[in-house]
């Protein structure tokens, strides 16, 4: 039994500036095993992954591999220990091309120091045909998308050969059918001996791939079972501490008339032919693959990517909307997929995040009236429930779900009466993920409309009440409540299926 | 005690740079005892205001994520331009408004070089900044313009105890700090510099903002030239070279970051105000000038080192309060 264990840390502490991180944490992994660590942002999750990693030293406590025990002092020790880790948030230079990607900080090099690229292409090209992947060595990685990239992280990660790799969220910006190739991976890796350390708030993904289950609350280890003895209800209930009654508090609230209606909407080789509408009241979900048009659709009509021909009428008036400010004039606004590239100024406080789209409320009479915006920012935030150490704290310092809340705070202070939102719950705890549900389901009682992208479909089937399906840059179907399946949604996401055939 | 510990921590990010202000002054007066005197004090604030005034725009285009490398050459030619108007008019009042005038002009073609043709900032003025000092020499077939009369009193005249350039300077830095503080485009401002997409989508017009502090730049920018050439008494086409990276120097030590964002006019006052005691002692104690060269660049070297820990601690301790996050939770 011993000798199964393949990674054990033990007795692990952590403390940054005020806080402790860790607390005497106690995690084991299997040879040949996928352990899953769930947990809250701000659980501890990625702090203990960041020392396994090497990234952080522990301020008491041991690391054993293969019941030894072991030192790690950065990531390189870690990499040559067998231990590599893909991360949930990439960084990665767009100008590189996939295979300097692939080998960076490990090219192999000829005699005298040079890099041997004929190396470096073969064996790319090696890794590419095995995982089935179409892009050339030579392609720049800005010309790959979101779900490419992570495809080759994790292919990078698999080419070190290490025994025990480490996955922070990787499923969160890939398609099904990658997730379904990922997990034929993981398990091919499996059974060939390595262990799998794997972070996710999907937790249907959680119960497909995991051996053992531990969960993580501030810092402590909370429980630690094989997956057969627990189910995704109780998990949920140990990660946040409490028993969540229903997941989507979906309530019927009465239509009205339309309020946003949009006609032969085009933009070149982005999307054709794009009819909806949206009445008050309306949750409407836009489902679909990634790159299937979708975030395109939304930023154009926000004024993000103005080029379009077509007819937008809101409250059926007919609008030109060529930029953002137009939008917000029009009281549509949007909550953008990527928070930290769209949604937030990082150095800035979480009062000057949330006020940024409302100046004029707080600026005006030829000063900054201070104790009203003090004033402001901490009603909205309190209503939202947003934990922030104070209201001058730089919002980089808080959690993804606090930091996504403030981004909805700064859009809710403009009373809205279209709020688009674009996968409003990726990479957020559960507890964030609920607050931002409830919210959705107030302003539909207030009648006002939400638009809601999202490849997530236990989310848009739980919230909506129709849905778009988009495929190749155009709606294919449309599906109204009674009628919701995953099926019949991936079967028009997918182009089995196109519009007519349910309506 | 934690709290205490806190309490050091804010003052020494705060006040770090006013304090270190503060020690140079007293080591300066202890290493010189000429430093203290009126006349050297007042002689440092006559030339500080002219590259101080540059470093109140450059901080406000560094906040916003830009900068402006041409204000040393258009500081020349609006500062010949106005020279020459004031030679034909005797009025100063129009040379003034056409110092200003050259400046706002140039610095609006910085604006549409970087903001509508989206040429990085640091290119498009370093084109003005060749583009500028090639004008003033040829407008002034390299000659220097002398016998100005009266032109000197806004240089080297007082009201009262007080040099017109403090006044002007005290006047710019109560404007910047306004413009700043209490606008929706100096909060626009940070934002911009902070993460251009986000400001974007927050619906902030990027263009208008970029242009405004361009032409904010430029005002200052055309005043620093009438103020500079009217303290040389002369029109020198050849005037304040280098003047751009004085400027460019107080930001930095003032502790105004080069990624945008973050900036302050108190630090970039202290930041020029220590570059100035510093070159000053220097003068004094009559060390070499190559030297001072060595000395400046050395300490530029250690302001950016010492931003860059600052901002790594900084990040440390955000992913201790991203925990404490999770600790709150309860």
């Amino acid at each position: 039994m011993k000798e199964n264990i393949k990674l054990r840390v033990s007795q692990i502490e952590k403390s940054f500036p005020g806080v402790k991180a860790l607390d005497k944490i106690d995690f084991t992994v299997k040879k040949g095993s996928v352990h899953v660590l769930c947990g809250e942002n701000g659980a501890g999750k990625s702090t203990l992954m960041k020392i396994i990693n090497g990234i952080y030293q522990p301020d008491s406590g041991q690391i054993y591999i293969d019941e030894k025990p072991v030192k790690i002092g950065n990531p390189i020790q870690a990499r040559t220990l067998g231990i590599s880790m893909i991360f949930q948030e990439m960084s990665y230079v767009p100008e590189m091309t996939v295979e300097e990607n692939l080998f960076l900080g490990n090219l192999p090099v000829k005699r005298f120091g040079n890099v041997n690229w004929k190396e470096v292409r073969q064996r790319t090209q090696e890794l590419l045909v095995a995982e089935n992947l179409p892009y050339s060595p030579t392609t720049p990685l800005k010309d790959l998308t979101i779900s490419d990239i992570q495809m080759l992280e994790i292919i990078k990660a698999i080419s070190y050969k290490s025994d025990i790799i480490i996955m922070d969220e990787p499923t969160s910006a890939i398609t099904l059918k990658e997730v379904e190739k990922l997990f034929v991976k993981i398990r091919e890796l499996k059974a060939r001996g390595v262990s799998i350390i794997y972070i996710s708030h999907k937790l249907d993904e959680v119960f497909q791939i995991a051996d053992d289950i531990t969960v993580l609350r501030d810092g402590t280890v909370v429980e630690s079972h094989p997956k057969e003895e627990l189910d995704i209800e109780t998990v949920i209930a140990l990660m946040v501490g409490r028993k969540l009654t229903t997941t989507f508090p979906k309530e019927q609230v009465p239509i009205g008339e339309d309020m946003l209606q949009v006609e032969n909407f085009n933009y070149p080789n982005l999307f054709h032919n794009v009819n909806f509408h949206v009445k008050k009241g309306e949750i409407l979900g836009f489902a679909g693959l990634m790159g299937s048009g979708r975030t395109e659709v939304m930023r154009s009509l926000f004024g993000l990517e103005p080029k379009t021909s077509g007819v937008v009428k809101i409250k059926g008036q007919e609008v030109k909307i060529t930029n953002v400010q137009q939008s917000i004039q029009h009281g549509m606004v949007m909550l953008s997929e990527d928070r930290r590239r769209y949604g937030i100024i990082p150095m800035r406080s979480v009062k000057e995040n949330t006020t940024l789209s409302n100046l004029k409320s707080v600026f005006y009479s030829c000063r900054n009236h201070k104790k009203i915006e003090r004033k402001l920012v901490s009603e909205i935030l309190n209503k939202m429930k947003i934990k922030t150490p104070t209201i001058d704290t730089p919002i980089a310092t808080l959690s993804g779900g606090n930091q996504q809340k403030v981004v909805l705070a700064k859009w809710m202070l403009r009373n809205p009466d279209i709020l688009i939102l674009d996968e409003p719950t990726r990479g957020i705890d559960v507890g964030a993920k609920y607050e931002i549900y409830k919210l959705m389901t107030d302003l539909a009682k207030e009648g006002k409309v939400v638009i809601i992208v999202s490849s997530e479909l236990p989310e848009v089937i739980g919230m909506c009440d129709r849905i778009y399906v988009m495929a190749k840059g155009t709606i294919t179907g449309e599906i109204n409540r009674e009628d919701f399946s995953q099926e019949l949604i991936m079967r028009y996401a997918t182009g089995t299926l196109t519009a007519g055939g349910v309506n | 005690m934690k709290l205490d510990n806190n309490f050091w921590t804010t003052v020494k990010k705060k006040y770090s740079i006013y304090l270190i202000l503060v020690g140079l002054f007293i080591v300066c007066s202890l290493a010189n005892p000429n430093f203290l005197s009126i006349n050297n004090l007042t002689n440092i604030s006559r030339q500080l205001s002219v590259t101080t005034i540059l470093a109140l725009g450059a901080t406000m285009l560094i906040i916003s994520g830009m900068l402006d490398l041409s204000s040393g050459s258009v500081l020349a030619l609006a500062g010949v331009f106005a020279v020459s108007t004031y030679k034909a008019t005797g009025s100063l009042l129009l040379a003034v408004a056409v110092g200003i005038f050259t400046g706002i002009i140039c610095n609006a073609i910085n604006a549409l070089m970087i903001s509508t043709f989206k040429a990085p900032p640091f290119i498009a003025t370093l084109a003005m900044l060749t583009v500028a000092r090639g004008a003033a020499l040829l407008y002034t077939k390299g000659q220097n313009i002398l016998q100005l009369g009266n032109f000197v009193e806004l240089g080297q005249g007082s009201i009262g105890v007080i040099p017109i350039p403090i006044i002007f300077l005290v006047a710019i830095a109560i404007l910047t700090w306004y413009l700043l503080n209490h606008t929706r485009f100096g909060r626009s401002l940070y934002a911009v510099g902070g993460n251009e997409e986000a400001a974007i989508a927050s619906g902030i017009n990027v263009h208008k903002v970029k242009y405004t502090v361009f032409i904010i730049n430029g005002i200052f920018v055309g005043l620093a030239g009438v103020l500079f050439m009217s303290r040389v008494n002369a029109g020198l086409p050849n005037g304040a070279i280098n003047y751009e990276f004085t400027a460019l120097t107080a930001a930095i030590i003032g502790g105004t970051s080069f990624s945008g964002g973050i900036g302050t006019v108190g630090g970039t006052l202290a930041g020029a105000f220590i570059v100035g005691f510093l070159d000053n002692i220097m003068n004094l104690n009559n060390v070499d000038s190559y030297m001072q060269q060595i000395v400046r660049g050395t300490i530029i070297a250690l302001a950016v080192i010492y931003d860059i820990r600052s901002r790594n601690r900084r990040a440390n301790s955000m992913l201790g309060k991203v925990q404490d996050q999770g600790a709150a939770k309860k």
